[in-house]
């Protein structure tokens, strides 16, 4: 014990960094602070670390060249011996990542962390969120399968929309005028050193802020934040009720720590790595690609804005939400801190995460886009043609085999890009659908020049006899009084 | 971290008292001089490290990227149909792999009368497919829709799909092609925007 004690005040006679350590960790924090929900914030650097880990395992054998790179991740799957493992812990590690920084970001602004004398940290945080982002889609492209590969080109394509240096902007981040091997290359160079050198300096600042500036205090309703106040009061608190943060409150990171990293390591062993998916060949048409999951939401909204909004909602809209994040402590730096008389912030983080649960919902099933297999797998059900005419069931293939199926269900099978033609019938006159199906409108393409009259007249046929049993078609009672075949009005059909 | 523990090496006094004020103008002159000297190397090295970074901006002015590339004869692409074919980038990489393989559809409507399509949906770039029966072009991403000659039919893009210039020489079809076609960068895109439906 002697020795190891000798040894030990060797180095901190050069090192000289005992003290402040002993200092930093023993930093008396508010008791109410030892508390479950202020374990995030190391468990995203808990994350983080495990992420440097992994990432320079992966990097061991993972080549980062347009041409092996696909090759690399197979033998890093099938081939090296818990590759596989190392290569789900960094993705599950990525997902856990993302989800930890925005709890930690919710947490902190329902608990007014941000408030005085805390702006700077909140700002670093939200550069800090920027960068995690900015590492989850670059490391989407290390993955170089199709969806990276067509994920960039999806990047290139809103980047391509800011005015005037856009095409410029898209061969900078291309490395050239295509996606390539130049592409990986330098999303490679942001993935492994760029974006993880600022990351280490940032959380490095953020926690030397944490430290100097203290812990939040648990917010108490009436408790104001004055700045000519508020650290005196701060520094008041922490001696009446204060306790050391080692040991009093560190234990329960530690444990969040721990479980975190066991659970994604849980994650990584059950579900295993993610892809990669097809090979980034170009010329493999076959694809539908999707962003990971924290991109979803990003992947709902460019199908559902209408496109005159497009445009200006992609390049203004992050610009507003990230001056909005890096305002706020100075719009409302001071007030009330707890959540309990601040509803517009409670209404805000509920409007928010139903708004983002809602699209990340919506793109998993993918409503917008048209089932391109549909026409050729998906049968017309045999109840709709069951007692048709000739000429209805000559519309059923018509039907089929126009490739209506891909967007427009029937009984809850095919396309959902259209709307679900179970009972059309009810809905238009044959008028109507003849017309919609020649014209097209709404978002519905002209079938004019694909269709001959005989073909839309079979079609238009089989239409309508979707209608539910015991619901009349709808008819134009027009032809009651013009046509020659008048109906009593009301008349059964 | 609190620095008051870092003690052992203080400055002596002896060398406040020697230190004059013309000394302290004279070493602040150098120093000055000095970071003017470091700004001039920042600056010369600046040149090489724009000049290298943008260099796939500089490279691709003047359409330096775009060649004329064959897509096969013309017979590979029947009279009033629509095919998929694929080219090779014309500028290349050694770490390129398959990436440089292109597709792209051709639309044969007669005689030496050709489109060629980007494969690129002209919303975000995803890979539209060619429907036969229904006569659309459908992308897989976001549901945007084209008529067979490349107009927008339906779906978020603004516009139709992207044209690569072609014509026939010695009975191949060859396009000028080279670069990703994206909606900001269309200029040398053949024709202006297809009509509308």
């Amino acid at each position: 014990m002697r020795m190891i004690r000798k040894i030990g005040e060797w180095f901190d006679h050069r090192l000289q960094l005992a003290a402040p350590i002993r200092e930093a960790v023993e930093h008396p924090v508010p008791r109410k602070t030892a508390s479950w929900l202020y374990v995030f914030g190391s468990a995203a650097l808990t994350v983080f670390l495990l992420q440097v880990v992994t990432g320079i395992l992966l990097a061991l054998i993972y080549v980062p060249s347009g041409a092996e790179a696909w090759t690399s991740l197979q033998a890093l799957n099938h081939d090296v011996t818990l590759g596989w493992f190392i290569r789900a812990m960094h993705g599950w590690g990525s997902n856990f990542m993302v989800a930890i920084v925005l709890i930690h970001m919710v947490q902190v602004f329902l608990f007014g962390a941000y408030k005085f004398p805390r702006e700077l940290t909140w700002i670093l945080g939200i550069f800090l969120l920027l960068m995690t982002l900015g590492m989850a889609f670059t490391g989407q492209v290390m993955r170089f399968d199709q969806d990276a590969y067509w994920g960039l080109g999806i990047g290139a394509s809103i980047a391509s929309r800011v005015p005037i240096a856009g095409p410029a902007i898209v061969k900078l981040m291309l490395g050239g005028p295509i996606i390539a091997g130049a592409t990986l290359s330098r999303f490679f160079a942001l993935h492994v050193f760029v974006i993880p050198g600022l990351l280490i300096g940032f959380v490095a600042l953020h926690l030397l802020m944490v430290i100097k500036l203290g812990i939040n205090e648990w917010p108490m309703p009436g408790r104001i934040v004055k700045k000519a106040t508020y650290e005196a009061e701060y520094h008041a608190l922490t001696k009446k009720d204060g306790a050391p943060f080692f040991p009093y409150a560190i234990w329960k990171d530690l444990f969040f720590a721990a479980f975190i990293i066991l659970a994604v390591a849980a994650c990584a062993y059950y579900f295993g790595p993610f892809g990669p998916t097809g090979k980034p060949d170009p010329t493999i048409i076959q694809t539908a690609p999707k962003p990971d999951y924290f991109f979803l939401w990003l992947y709902a909204l460019l199908s559902l804005l209408p496109p005159s909004l497009e445009t200006p909602a992609l390049l203004i809209g992050p610009v507003v939400v990230i001056l909005g994040l890096l305002l706020l402590p100075f719009l409302s730096g001071e007030g009330e801190k707890s959540w309990k008389r601040r509803p517009i912030a409670v209404l805000t983080v509920m409007l928010i995460a139903i708004t983002l649960g809602t699209f990340t919902h919506l793109a998993g099933f993918t409503p917008w886009s048209p089932h391109m297999n549909a026409w050729s797998g998906d049968p017309v059900p045999d109840r709709f043609i069951h007692g048709t005419t000739a000429l209805q069931r000559q519309g059923a293939l018509v039907f089929q085999v126009k490739q209506c199926r891909n967007c427009h269900s029937l009984g809850d099978v095919g396309g959902q890009r259209g709307p679900t033609l179970d009972g059309v019938a009810v809905r238009l006159t044959q008028d109507q659908l003849i017309r919609q199906v020649i014209q097209g409108g709404g978002n519905m393409p002209a079938y004019g020049k694909n269709l001959s009259p005989a073909e839309t007249t079979a079609l238009v046929a089989f239409l309508e006899t979707l209608h539910p049993a015991g619901q009349a078609p709808a008819r134009d009672a027009s032809r009651d009084v013009v046509g020659g075949d008048a109906k009593p009005p009301g008349g059964t059909q | 971290m609190p620095t008051s523990t870092f003690t052992p090496t203080k400055p002596a006094p002896k060398d406040k008292e020697v230190s004059s004020s013309n000394e302290i103008s004279r070493r602040g002159f150098f120093t000055k001089l000095g970071i003017l000297f470091n700004g001039l190397a920042a600056a010369v090295l600046a040149v090489p490290v724009v000049g290298f970074l943008a260099s796939s901006i500089t490279r691709g002015r003047g359409n330096g990227y775009l060649s004329w590339v064959p897509l096969g004869p013309v017979s590979n692409f029947p009279e009033g149909e629509t095919r998929l074919a694929t080219f090779r980038n014309p500028y290349v990489m050694p770490t390129d792999g398959k990436t440089v393989d292109t597709a792209c559809w051709v639309r044969h409507i007669a005689g030496d009368q050709f489109q060629v399509f980007a494969i690129n949906c002209a919303h975000l770039g995803c890979p539209v497919r060619w429907f036969q029966q229904s006569g659309l072009f459908m992308c897989p991403c976001h549901g945007g829709a084209y008529y067979r000659d490349g107009s927008r039919a339906s779906g978020p893009p603004e516009r139709g799909l992207f044209e690569y210039p072609n014509k026939v020489e010695n009975g191949v079809v060859i396009i000028q092609a080279g670069e990703l076609p994206t909606p900001g960068a269309v200029a040398f895109l053949a024709g202006e925007k297809p009509p509308c439906a």
